[in-house]
């Protein structure tokens, strides 16, 4: 199987802590790989690396290379706003954009990118990517309502929606049910499930039978350091 | 029993807080009212639409003040809005270091300054240069009083808006300077309106400043580059005058002038609420 990102000598820091040290790993093309660990392993440090939002955070600093298909996302001259778009996101909390609707939340990504486009065809977007992220059929009647006015588990997945309508190649999702009831929880898995024929997905996760249920591999990270990698089965029966 | 004590403790506490919010409403009512009481009376279509009478005659109005005082606070916003904005903005979004230290600093302090002392700097500044006293003079010392408060309220309310949003932005390929103006801006439009709002009705009342820049004068102003007339000093000048009739058009202006700040604040929250209300 091919690889969609290869990570080689990562390290990472927040001011003189470092955070990772020296991860190389290769993540499948897709297939759903999940990072496991303990809490303030750098789990969720890692996966920020992937997309460079690890430099947003004032102080922050890595080293080392990930290659997105052969091309590394941190050499010069490559612009981190052209990354974030093919390599999106989903964060540990909802957190959907307060003031605007629905609908303009999943558009978001391509309305504030400058692309211009007409409004039947954000329409045909947005109808899409809510699908894709079995969210359409509760919120169909009500895409003028405010992104907050639905439940926490409709909220992640109009996140799920929102970073699918860029139309990543990649998307990492940083403990995506850690805040959300088992229910809801249930339906992301299943999304997982359905998303990863056509997305490499990286989910990172401190709930072992998460990272079990939804991934085809799984890397364990212990201190800042990879510790295993392989096929989930494998990890999890002959560690 | 300990059941009880807490529930007593809980409503003395609960009955103090509504004690203190009344005692800080009874000034503004009775301020509010003792004007309508003393003012109203004055109060006729002439006193808005007439220039003021030599004194002894009797009747003539404000209007010329009441243009002016409108004129002066358009200048003042036209400058210490955008300024205002962009400097929390900078604050916000990039102050970390010394620089952001130093201006914080400064911007706290310039709120301190007497307006007065604003208004012999814009003397010193426009008004012996150009060697009149003139509306961009006046306009020029109000925003100066008005870029404080506005961007330290602005940055106030940027740093309110989560960093969650600010990453969801970022993470969609969004530009930063986009997510500012698009997100963060957008989320807090709220607080921000309501800063910029504290910020003209302070200005709209002063009136040490423009005693010596904007100057006042009993006609229609004669373009921007000349003498202004404005309510503050109206009133100001009307006041201290011995006669009775002045005294009585000075209520009234003092009326106006609260009336016209309780308007442009109540219309500018009209109009700048969002879809879905934000960060208040």
């Amino acid at each position: 199987m091919a690889n969609k990102l290869e990570v080689a000598n990562l390290n990472a820091w927040f001011g003189s802590h470092q955070a990772l040290h020296d991860v190389s790993l290769s993540i499948p093309d897709s297939a759903v790989t999940a990072v496991i660990g303990p809490s303030g392993c750098g789990k969720s440090t890692f996966i920020r690396c992937l997309n460079r939002m690890h430099e947003v955070v004032p102080g922050a600093r890595v080293t080392g290379s990930v290659r997105l298909d052969a091309e590394d996302i941190y050499a010069s001259g490559v612009d981190p706003v052209q990354v974030r778009a093919k390599i999106g996101m989903v964060f540990q909390r909802p957190n959907p954009f307060p003031t605007m609707s629905i609908f303009d939340n999943v558009t978001a990504g391509l309305r504030l990118n400058g692309g211009r486009r007409s409004r039947r065809e954000l329409a045909a977007i947005v109808e899409h990517s809510l699908r894709q992220a079995a969210l359409w059929d509760e919120v169909k009647d009500s895409l003028d309502a405010s992104g907050i006015s639905i439940s926490g588990g409709q909220q992640q997945r109009l996140c799920i929606a929102r970073a699918l309508a860029v139309e990543p190649e990649v998307i990492l999702m940083d403990e995506p049910c850690s805040a959300l009831d088992p229910i809801a929880t249930t339906k992301i898995e299943t999304l997982i499930h359905e998303l990863r024929e056509r997305y490499t997905i990286v989910i990172v996760t401190h709930s072992m039978q998460q990272a079990a249920r939804v991934s085809n591999f799984t890397a364990f990270l212990y201190l800042g350091s990879l510790i295993e990698f392989g096929p989930t089965e494998k990890l999890f029966t002959t560690p | 029993m300990r059941y009880r004590r807490r529930r007593l403790i809980n409503l003395a506490a609960q009955a103090l807080a509504v004690v203190c919010t009344v005692a800080v409403l009874i000034p503004l009512l009775l301020i509010f009212g003792y004007l309508l009481t003393k003012g109203v009376t004055s109060l006729n279509l002439d006193f808005f639409t007439q220039l003021p009478k030599p004194v002894g005659e009797t009747g003539g109005g404000m209007a010329n003040a009441i243009v002016g005082t409108m004129v002066l606070i358009g200048l003042a916003s036209a400058l210490g809005i955008p300024v205002g904005v962009l400097t929390g903005v900078y604050l916000a979004e990039f102050g970390y270091g010394r620089f952001g230290w130093a201006v914080r600093f400064c911007a706290d302090v310039l709120n301190g300054v007497p307006s007065i002392v604003i208004g012999i700097f814009a003397y010193t500044l426009i008004v012996l240069p150009t060697k009149t006293f003139s509306a961009y003079a006046g306009g020029f010392a109000l925003a100066v009083i008005m870029l404080p408060i506005i961007a330290r309220t602005t940055e106030e309310m940027l740093r309110l808006v989560p960093t969650s949003l600010r990453e969801a932005s970022l993470a969609l390929g969004i530009p930063s300077w986009r997510t500012t103006v698009s997100v963060v801006l957008r989320t807090a439009r709220g607080g921000i309106v309501t800063g910029i709002m504290l910020a003209v009705a302070r200005v709209a009342g002063e009136t040490a400043p423009l005693l010596f820049t904007a100057f006042g004068n009993q006609f229609w102003h004669q373009g921007l580059s000349g003498p202004i007339s404005s309510l503050p000093v109206q009133i100001f000048t009307y006041a201290i005058s011995p006669f009775d009739d002045w005294h009585r058009q000075a209520w009234a202006g003092a009326l106006v002038l609260l009336s016209l700040i309780l308007l442009t604040s109540l219309s500018v929250r009209f109009f700048t609420r969002g879809r879905f209300g934000a960060v208040r």
